[in-house]
């Protein structure tokens, strides 16, 4: 990974290193040790707890809200995936009165948190849309104006002779754009797409602010039911990041692919530090 | 009515839904499906009637009163009872139900926009409510009230005692914020009830507030450790919401929970929910006449 | 609009929280991610496999998740009043939780401003007899900072709106104000989003500032 900050380690060093190695995860092991220890002590494992999370009502409520989580996540991706792209035409337009309007949308939608959006839509718009197109929006607002820079930055990625020969075979502005432009931008950007379906997916948790029945919630309704709280969170999360970290890989392995493949001429090395830094970033949400 | 518990519990076994917090009832009471019913043609009683079915929005949070238990495709509570009764005196049964999940801020639109027939969600009577739909009931008054720790119950016994103290509840509850404006407490807002009461066993906060009715649930499952202290220090007055004007409906709603508060089944609703507790069973209030 | 003037205390109050976790939580997922970063170059295999574990559980798991396991966690373990400098111990839960998840994000841009750093730096370092952590130190992490900026100030933006889910475990910032104030004056609801909405759209347009003017003085021309 990054040799170039040590030497190859010599027979004294690499007996340093493994002494260093057995000290860190001996020191790690007994770290979560102690965590898991106190809580047993203060009895977030007591077996009766297991015996209440088998009840095959818990694993329904679990898959219910598993079901929510993903329906929920894959109106989002879509619609943010739509919505982005227009965004995205928009803000590189040669009229004025496209372009910032769009900018404005863009960096207004980027600059406020999702949970404000999320109550906004809802509380906002009660009797337009229920819980699940209040969640679905709110992320397709935010998630789509992020996707918008993306795929900004994806059709700028895209080389400028591309265009320049499409114009001259007489294609119009639009045509250009839709049929030459945009497709690539896509095909260049879709690892960092498949990035934003794990923000995505982690931000339907947000829903329990508007009581969505998504895994959170559920999560929260067995708390309540089994009385104890850190289990069912924590089995929660695993859940998300089994789901998340299988998306992060086929993220990186498309991306990969891609940069074999030479995708995108002079834009692959531009495009591939664009792609995951700026946009993991993101994903900080 | 001992009879009927055991009936409950056993109804509640072969379900397979008994779960250590909210007992081992199945939160039901025995409600009488209506056979033979009749009504006017054209008023909404009839419509439902023959339609066979009912959408009716309730809370799904609230325990004791409108909680959807892990996994269940119904939810159980006081409000769910409720929503049994009045759909029981039209001749459908549970199986003709269909429970829609509302919050606070969307009861008025779901019924203005007819997404449900009627709503039995914790609805207080207001005035200004009444502007804008009807409000049959109450069916229950309950009122806000403040849970404590046993050690506390001396040292606080009012609102007034919890100026500059931490105060938990939902985010963004009616009474949470009553507590800041009038009481001077520092709101401590969580996604959940029982997050509250943990942080009030575990002393992070000083009091719990919310309806008298929900505290007195989770006092009740640690009687040594927790108390509900003073007299309510508002009145929320459950009532069921119908589409406005509907004044026939509404008759018919107060009359069927008046049946059920005279044959004792409001009681044994109460018992099979709230009372679930321990909390005694109330008398059971006056009702409002329709206009 | 009125509603706003009129609640200017109560929405600074909000944004004083909110600027407070932000300021807080930025400077220990700082510290935290670069210790992490540094774990994921080092020779020693368990560091390594430490601080990618720490990064897939983290990064993977959802916010909300993080922080309501943050307040239930500290308590149950018998930390139930640590809350510093008259901020409540509501805060330092969720300071602490939003750090453990930003770390995660900051020790993915570190590292990855670490590997930007031209391999001929290493060897040079390197050949002078610099040590691993000399190395890493002195050459590396100065100039690897400055490739780091850019990451670093989307991360921070996305704290500085992550602080309004601290909403749900006990904190009254600026996104629970909005919530309360809707509630209380529904006829406004429209005016109060944007008002608080503006008030984030400052924060993300100073951090971005702040952390531009940063990279300008940081740049060098090469």
């Amino acid at each position: 990974m990054s040799a170039v900050l040590f030497d190859v380690p010599g027979p004294q060093a690499q007996r340093r290193a493994r002494i260093g190695a057995a000290v860190a995860a001996v020191l790690a092991t007994v770290l979560v040790g102690l965590v898991l220890w106190k809580l047993a002590a203060e009895g977030e494992f007591e077996s009766e707890l297991w015996e209440d999370l088998r009840q095959p009502n818990i694993a329904r409520a679990i898959g219910q809200g598993l079901t929510s989580t993903l329906s929920a996540a894959a109106s989002a991706i879509v619609l943010s995936v739509v919505f982005g792209a227009v965004l995205a035409v928009a803000r590189l337009s040669d009229h004025r009165v496209f372009r910032i309007p769009a900018a404005v949308v863009i960096e207004f939608f980027r600059a406020v948190p999702l949970l404000l959006l999320i109550m906004f839509v809802f509380f906002g718009f009660s009797n337009l849309f229920s819980d699940y197109w209040s969640l679905v929006l709110a992320l397709m607002l935010y998630n789509g104006s992020v996707l918008a820079e993306v795929f900004r930055a994806g059709v700028n990625a895209v080389p400028r002779g591309q265009s320049e020969a499409a114009s001259a075979i007489g294609m119009r502005k639009s045509q250009v754009m839709s049929s030459v432009l945009l497709p690539q931008a896509v095909t260049i950007m879709l690892p960092a797409i498949i990035s934003q379906c794990v923000v995505v997916l982690k931000d339907t948790a947000l829903g329990v602010i508007i009581a969505y029945g998504d895994l959170v919630f559920q999560a929260n309704l067995i708390a309540e039911s089994v009385n104890h709280t850190i289990v069912p969170l924590a089995l929660a999360a695993l859940i998300f990041i089994v789901i998340n970290y299988s998306l992060s890989r086929l993220a990186t392995w498309l991306e990969r692919r891609f940069a074999e493949r030479g995708r995108g001429g002079a834009g692959g090395t531009g495009t591939a530090d664009l792609q995951l830094d700026p946009v993991r970033g993101g994903a900080g949400d | 009515m001992r009879f009927m518990r055991t009936k409950a519990a056993l109804g509640a076994t072969a379900l397979g839904l008994s779960l250590a917090a909210c007992g081992s009832d199945s939160n039901k009471a025995d409600v009488e499906v209506a056979e033979d019913v009749s009504f006017d043609a054209g008023t909404t009683m009839a419509d439902l009637s023959d339609a066979g079915t009912m959408r009716i929005g309730v809370k799904v949070d609230q325990p004791g009163i409108g909680f959807q238990e892990p996994g269940e495709d119904a939810p159980t509570g006081f409000d769910i009872e409720i929503g049994r009764i009045i759909a029981g005196g039209l001749g459908i049964d549970d199986d003709g139900i269909e429970w829609v999940e509302t919050v606070s801020d969307n009861r008025e639109p779901f019924l203005e926009q007819d997404k449900v027939d009627i709503v039995v969600a914790s609805y207080s009577i207001t005035d200004e409510r009444r502007q804008i739909v009807g409000q049959a009931g109450p069916y229950y008054v309950t009122g806000q009230q403040l849970l404590v720790r046993e050690d506390d119950k001396e040292s606080i016994t009012g609102p007034e005692d919890l100026e500059g103290k931490n105060v938990c509840s939902v985010t963004g509850s009616t009474s949470l914020d009553r507590m800041v404006d009038e009481y001077g407490s520092k709101p401590v807002p969580f996604a959940t009830y029982s997050e509250c009461v943990d942080q009030l066993t575990n002393e992070s906060v000083d009091a719990v507030t919310t309806d008298g009715a929900i505290l007195l649930g989770y006092a009740a499952e640690e009687p040594d450790e927790l108390e509900v202290v003073g007299e309510a220090f508002s009145e929320e007055r459950y009532g069921v919401g119908y589409s406005k004007d509907d004044t026939e409906f509404c008759q018919y709603i107060t009359d069927t929970i008046q049946a059920a508060m005279d044959d004792g089944t409001w009681a044994e609703a109460f018992e099979a929910t709230l009372g679930e507790s321990g909390v005694d069973t109330p008398e059971p209030p006056e009702m409002d006449p329709c206009e | 609009m009125d509603t706003l003037v009129e609640n200017r205390a109560e929405i600074w109050e909000g944004f004083r929280l909110t600027l407070w976790m932000l300021l807080v939580s930025g400077i220990l997922a700082t510290v935290l991610g670069t210790v992490l970063a540094s774990f994921r170059v080092s020779p020693v295999g368990s560091l390594r496999a430490i601080g990618t574990s720490y990064v897939n559980v983290f990064r993977n798991t959802p916010l909300v998740i993080i922080l309501v396991l943050s307040a239930a966690f500290w308590p149950t373990v018998g930390l139930n009043s640590i809350g510093v400098l008259g901020y409540s111990t509501f805060v330092t839960f969720a300071v602490l939780g939003l750090s453990v998840y930003t770390a995660a994000f900051v020790c993915e841009a570190v590292r990855s401003g670490i590997n930007s750093v031209a391999t001929g730096q290493a060897e040079a370092a390197r050949s002078v007899g610099m040590t691993f952590t000399q190395s890493l130190r002195l050459v590396i992490l100065p100039q690897a900072l400055r490739a780091v900026i850019p990451p670093l100030t989307s991360i921070y933006i996305a704290l500085a709106k992550n602080t309004s889910v601290a909403a749900i475990v006990g904190v009254p910032e600026a996104a629970y104000v909005m919530r309360r104030l809707s509630n209380k004056f529904t006829s406004d609801v429209y005016a109060i989003f944007l008002g608080i909405a503006l008030g984030y759209v400052i924060i993300v347009l100073v951090l971005s500032g702040l952390l531009q003017l940063a990279e300008r003085r940081l740049a060098v021309a090469r």
